[in-house]
């Protein structure tokens, strides 16, 4: 299998990371290398196995559901790269 | 003062305890030792002025019941720590101030513990050589321009060159197991939910652990009975009855039955690891322990599976940082536009890469042949151990197909940097319990190390192991501390 630049171009948009060309090639590279390593997986026959998704063996525990931290609002503005002490504030989005 | 840096844990405990330290010598000494090491560059963050405050504070009414007392300790640069400034080695984290502390450094302040500083690390603890850290290189105090390994290579470099007298460091796929071999320490990366994961930088939380990393077996089961405790804030973190692992731990492994897998007899491993493990397989039977050849099928698929599942775990976790609640935030023309600029920035080369390819797996189209097959070899890997653990004890195997290699010698070839978590990735994907110990050195001089894998929350029994082998291998680290001037 092959990733192509625009592949890498779908993937970055997805990822929201901005690529210039230059850094696309050198990513399409890599990735190429990885998953030439990767494709090793298609040797085993899978279809009748389970899934793993967890390792750990237990069950989510129950809790009651009350409020355990109130008025954090400073603390969780404290450390926004912009605000106006009340809002996190992100460049316009509605004309 | 020189002489306090070169004492273990257990021993600078059992002299604060009998008041032949203070708290206040015993931090001044590895700050000074500290501050004469900046070359090593294991810092990214220190709070000495504080530490110093805080021994002092100690010293006037100390606390001698407490397992910790006044201890000086630097911790690896993943764990949230109130107050202070934790970057995960990242530059999206330079500027992040955690206004709450990771449970498991919360328990080892709660035991009497100072905090000296914060370690470097990969960034994001994605790396095997500490050469992805936004703050630069860690050198390894075995020598110059040596990796210390990673990513908590900050942390080990740290140990082994006595700036702190024990840390924490976390184990992704091999994280705190190849650096100590790396450095000629122990590192202990606990079963998984052993731990608690609050507050710890998550990098892919199917499989991260924090564990201890200490100059010998007895400092790391002491630090590991502090940090190893259940947590209703992690989801994952399991309730069950916890040793005292110090006071229990025994050098007696008669009887116990140790498996050797053949198929970690990978090709082009160096003849001196070879050596080594054969070394080890002799040491487990002088000390009365039985060794057995075991098979682990499916040990090769073990690394292709974790760069699936590792990278999609990533790829989500790392979705939170987007220049709107926390860290760096670089300009955009809109709002798609500044996320896509501060990825971009603040991200490094590793960091994306990874986001890219679990970012792929978990595409549409892809799942299914990525993802989910990942998972189900996932579970052939655990079913290997399941079964071969019916008839063993522990399993031995080396820590990392190599030493230390050169700083920049592996950096340009992912693949290859991979590779040397192909003995440590296996224990993740299981969620096993693993220890490294320093067992011997290569021909320049290195150390190599030994791993003991153990079933499911039978630490106990792989410290023991670690403790018996320690005591036949006395091992000596041979550090010149040609650093300092």
């Amino acid at each position: 299998m092959s990733i192509d630049l625009k592949t890498i171009k779908h993937i970055s948009k997805l990822a929201r990371i901005s690529v210039d060309e230059q850094r696309a090639e050198k990513l399409a590279g890599d990735l190429n290398s990885i998953f030439d390593f990767i494709e090793k997986l298609n040797e085993l026959k899978t279809d009748n196995v389970e899934p793993l998704t967890s390792v750990a063996e237990t069950t989510l525990k129950l809790r009651s559901d009350e409020v355990k931290s109130k008025n954090i609002r400073e603390q969780i503005i404290k450390n926004s790269p912009q605000d106006n002490e009340d809002y996190f504030v992100v460049p316009k989005v509605i004309e | 003062m020189s002489d306090i840096t070169k004492q273990s844990l257990t021993e600078l405990v059992e002299n604060i305890k009998n008041k032949k330290l203070s708290s206040t010598e015993v931090t001044k000494a590895f700050i000074d030792r500290s501050e004469k090491s900046e070359e090593l560059n294991a810092y990214i963050t220190n709070d000495f002025t504080s530490a110093v405050d805080k021994a002092k504070k100690f010293d006037q009414k100390p606390n001698l019941d407490l397992k910790l007392p006044g201890i000086p300790m630097a911790v690896k640069d993943l764990f949230c720590t109130k107050n202070i400034k934790t970057t995960a080695g990242s530059k999206i984290l330079n500027n992040f101030v955690p206004t709450y502390e990771s449970t498991v450094t919360e328990n080892i302040w709660n035991e009497g513990a100072i905090l000296l500083g914060k370690l470097n690390c990969d960034e994001f603890a994605m790396g095997s050589s500490n050469e992805t850290s936004f703050f630069g290189n860690v050198q390894n105090p075995i020598d110059k321009d040596l990796v210390p390994g990673g990513s908590s290579g900050g942390s080990a470099s740290a140990v082994a060159g006595q700036l702190t007298p024990i840390t924490i460091g976390t184990d992704t796929g091999g994280s705190i197991r190849q650096p100590a071999s790396f450095t000629g320490i122990v590192g202990l990366k606990p079963t998984y939910g052993s731990c608690s994961r609050y507050g710890i930088v998550a990098f892919a939380s199917s499989l991260d652990q924090a564990g201890p990393m200490g100059q010998n077996v007895k400092d790391c089961a002491l630090l590991h009975e502090v940090i190893s405790s259940y947590d209703p804030k992690d989801s994952t973190s399991i309730d069950f009855k916890r040793n005292h692992f110090s006071k229990e731990l025994t050098n007696n492994i008669k009887g116990k039955k140790i498996g050797i897998p053949k198929e970690y007899r990978v090709d082009g491993m160096p003849k001196e690891i070879e050596d080594l493990w054969q070394k080890g397989i002799q040491y487990i039977k002088d000390c009365g322990a039985e060794t057995i050849d075991i098979s682990l099928p499916n040990t090769s698929y073990a690394l292709p599976t974790y760069y699936i599942v590792a990278p999609a775990e990533a790829s989500s976790n790392l979705a939170r940082y987007d220049g709107v609640k926390y860290g760096f935030r670089a300009k955009g023309e809109n709002l798609i536009d500044m996320y896509e600029k501060t990825r971009s920035e603040g991200f490094g080369t590793e960091v994306q890469r990874r986001i890219m390819i679990g970012t792929y797996v978990l595409s549409s189209g892809y799942y299914d042949a990525y993802y989910l097959k990942a998972q189900k070899v996932r579970k052939l890997i655990k079913n290997d151990f399941d079964d071969v653990y019916k008839k063993i004890d522990a399993i031995l195997t080396p820590s990392a197909p190599s030493s230390a290699f050169k700083i920049g010698e592996k950096t340009n070839d992912p693949v290859s940097m991979y590779l040397n978590d192909i003995f440590t990735v296996p224990v993740n994907l299981a969620g096993l319990p693993a220890i490294s110990i320093p067992a011997g050195h290569d021909s320049n001089g290195y150390p190599l190390g030994l791993q003991i894998i153990g079933k499911a929350f039978d630490e106990q029994n792989i410290l023991n192991i670690a403790y018996a082998m320690e005591e036949k291998i006395n091992f000596k680290n041979k550090i010149t501390d040609w650093w300092i001037k």
